[in-house]
């Protein structure tokens, strides 16, 4: 809100120093007005006239039941789910680029457009995340928000346009004219408005579009908000926006215009990443993923708050108080079997693959932010960037390539046999001292953290042994032979 | 001056307990509304169920139990009477179905129906659609029931024998872990 106000006052303050350039005498107010006037007359304009234009020129299918069952089926959802009083309409574009958007000024005539590309790629908990989003917006009225902020910012810009030609075309016209009569306000007064008023049609405009796009990252963030907690269910949305992003086909249905009401940015690509900064209608897509993922005790905005602020690293208010005080705790729903049935199937899958890789020599890095990194037998850098976080992931030195694996296990043999004593590299973890009283099982073994990145060490029985740098705990077992390791940090 | 000054103050009352009334209406009626949805919806999930016996009877055979487990719990929540009742019998149903769902996995050529693919999406939806509706039911009861219990719209609520509304609650194992609804005073 306060965003939009920033807008309004650089409107005014633009069209009342206009005003008094050409005609100090009550010409600020005329000028003022006129600006409000040209505000109200576009998004008169734009509120009565061609609201669907967008899906005329996308050539957009509208979709019935017996089409495309599960997309009503879901949008149906979510509808009673925000309480609407009617279903919006419902169209396809016939595009690869997974995307969706939400048009219509009012709740009751709007419409939810996807493309058949998002619509091959999700699931239904996915879908029901982005179609959530986009439910959103409708009912926050977004829509109707993002347009008039986008007519105020096409005023300014007008505005300044005409008045700097103007200036251009007849440079001191304003100013030589004036001849002090009954003013309050001397001839220095009357230089520094005109003054301020060229440089204000000039910074005006810059101002206004980056007060316009930080509105429609906030409206994001909200949209986002208020997905989760229609669908109580963050993790649809988060591997929704995953999917979606993995994508770089451009969206030829997009324009300046639309941008913010879709799920993702369209003009970001893989070059636009540039783009996600100030002057970017959307957040940047890993903060949003980041921010749903960490929703990990309810779908409430309360919980969605206090993951902004943590993943920010400070406390933004960027929930209305007003939303959190009628907020009430939601708990997190459980997945829709058929995408648990599909989770597992994929992990089937995915441990037959890594078991083969095992069998070729492959190493595996777990990354702190959860991905398993897959490192070849034959790489030979000492760190490897995680391809989902970017975060840089040193190789222990066993793993660098199965030379050194062999190696490194027949050290660790040396190392067991000669037990006491710490085998060169890698380090095998040392006997203490037998206490005596662990029955018949093994006495524990030691071993004392060096860094606090990834650190590997071989178990007396050979088995290697990994440590993340997230390991905060004092003991490890080996999965081998079950012997227990304490760990000294 | 003072001959103005007390109507005045009298009709800004008066409008005030009026607006109140007015809010206590729409919010009756939106808890009205939700419980339709909720109705709608577990009505629609009645007329599926014969027809969805009906596909897997053919492929079923030995499941007979489970079948007719389902079409008891359907009459015993159709002929439910209160909202503490319905959701008993309804999540009775709830359970029977996933139970249902589960046995679905055995038979194969049953799930390569397509009529009975079309069936089950028809059913996870309604499934989906009761959820919805119900959070959304709980959500408007939560606020009227705030509103009744709070000053001032409280005098006006009893004047007029505004009542408190029940939530719909399901009896399930997963949802009683679920935290319990708070008022906030």
């Amino acid at each position: 809100m306060l965003l939009f106000i920033g807008m309004a006052v650089v409107l005014c303050l633009l069209g009342y120093g206009i005003g008094y350039t050409v005609s100090p005498e009550g010409g600020g107010n005329l000028g003022l007005f006129i600006a409000v006037t040209i505000w109200l007359v576009l998004s008169a304009m734009s509120v009565f006239g061609g609201g669907s234009l967008i899906l005329k020129l996308s050539n957009a299918r509208p979709v019935t039941p017996d089409l495309h069952p599960q997309l009503v089926n879901v949008v149906e959802e979510m509808k009673i789910a925000a309480g609407l009083d009617a279903t919006p309409k419902i169209y396809i574009i016939d595009e690869r680029a997974p995307n969706a958007f939400a048009t219509g000024l009012r709740p009751e005539d709007s419409s939810i457009v996807v493309t058949a590309g998002l619509l091959s790629r999700l699931n239904r908990d996915e879908l029901q995340g982005v179609i959530a989003h986009e439910m959103s917006h409708i009912v926050n009225r977004d829509v109707q928000f993002i347009t008039v902020a986008g007519i105020m910012l096409g005023s300014i810009a007008l505005l300044s346009q005409v008045f700097l030609r103007g200036m251009w075309l007849s440079p001191g016209s304003a100013t030589r004219r004036y001849r002090p009569k009954s003013s309050k306000v001397g001839p220095q007064g009357h230089a520094a408005i005109v003054l301020f008023t060229v440089l204000l049609a000039i910074l005006g405009p810059l101002f206004a579009r980056l007060f316009y796009f930080a509105l429609s990252r906030k409206r994001e963030y909200l949209a986002d908000a208020s997905a989760t907690r229609l669908t109580r269910y963050p993790e649809g949305l988060a591997s929704a926006l995953e999917k979606i992003s993995a994508e770089s086909i451009p969206l030829e249905a997009a324009n300046q215009m639309n941008a913010p009401m879709f799920i993702v940015n369209p003009f970001t690509g893989k070059e636009g990443m540039s783009l996600s900064g100030l002057a970017s209608t959307h957040p940047p897509i890993h903060e949003r993923i980041e921010i749903l993922r960490a929703m990990t005790q309810g779908a409430d905005f309360t919980s969605y708050q206090r993951a902004f602020s943590k993943m920010k690293g400070k406390p933004t208010m960027i929930i209305p108080t007003s939303g959190l005080r009628k907020d009430k705790p939601a708990a997190i729903r459980e997945p829709h079997p058929d995408v648990v049935k599909e989770q597992t199937k994929k992990a089937e899958v995915r441990d037959v693959m890594d078991l083969m890789r095992a069998v070729n020599g492959y190493a595996f890095l777990i990354c702190a932010c959860g991905l398993k990194i897959k490192v070849p037998p034959g790489f030979d850098q000492p760190a490897i960037a995680c391809p989902r976080c970017n975060r840089e992931n040193t190789i222990p030195r066993a793993q660098v390539s199965d030379v050194a694996e062999a190696a490194a296990v027949i050290g660790a043999m040396v190392g067991s046999l000669a037990a006491g004593k710490s085998g060169g590299e890698p380090p095998v973890a040392t006997e203490t001292a037998p206490k005596g009283d662990y029955g018949r099982e093994a006495p524990p073994l030691e071993y004392r953290r060096r860094t606090d990145g990834w650190e590997s060490f071989a178990c007396s029985c050979g088995k290697h042994i990994q440590l993340s740098p997230a390991f905060s705990s004092h003991q490890v077992t080996c999965r081998n032979c079950g012997r227990i390791i304490l760990v000294d940090a | 001056m003072v001959a103005w000054i007390i109507p005045i103050i009298l009709v800004a009352i008066v409008g005030f307990f009026v607006s109140i009334y007015n809010a206590l209406v729409q919010l009756r009626n939106r808890v009205r509304n939700a419980w339709s949805q909720i109705d709608v919806q577990l009505k629609r999930r009645h007329d599926l169920i014969p027809n969805l016996v009906e596909t897997a009877k053919g492929y079923m055979k030995h499941e007979r139990e489970t079948l007719t487990t389902i079409t008891e719990a359907r009459s015993r929540a159709m002929g439910a009477g209160s909202v503490a009742d319905k959701g008993r019998a309804e999540s009775e149903l709830s359970g029977a179905l996933s139970r249902f769902m589960l046995v679905v996995e055995n038979y194969p050529d049953l799930k390569a129906n397509q009529n009975f693919l079309a069936l089950q999406e028809e059913l996870t939806t309604t499934e989906n659609k009761i959820a919805f509706a119900r959070q959304s039911y709980n959500d408007s009861v939560l606020f009227y029931n705030n509103k009744i219990q709070m000053f001032p719209s409280n005098l006006v609520a009893n004047m007029f024998n505004f009542v408190q509304n029940e939530f719909f609650e399901l009896e399930d194992a997963s949802e009683k872990a679920v935290p319990k609804v708070q008022f906030t005073n």
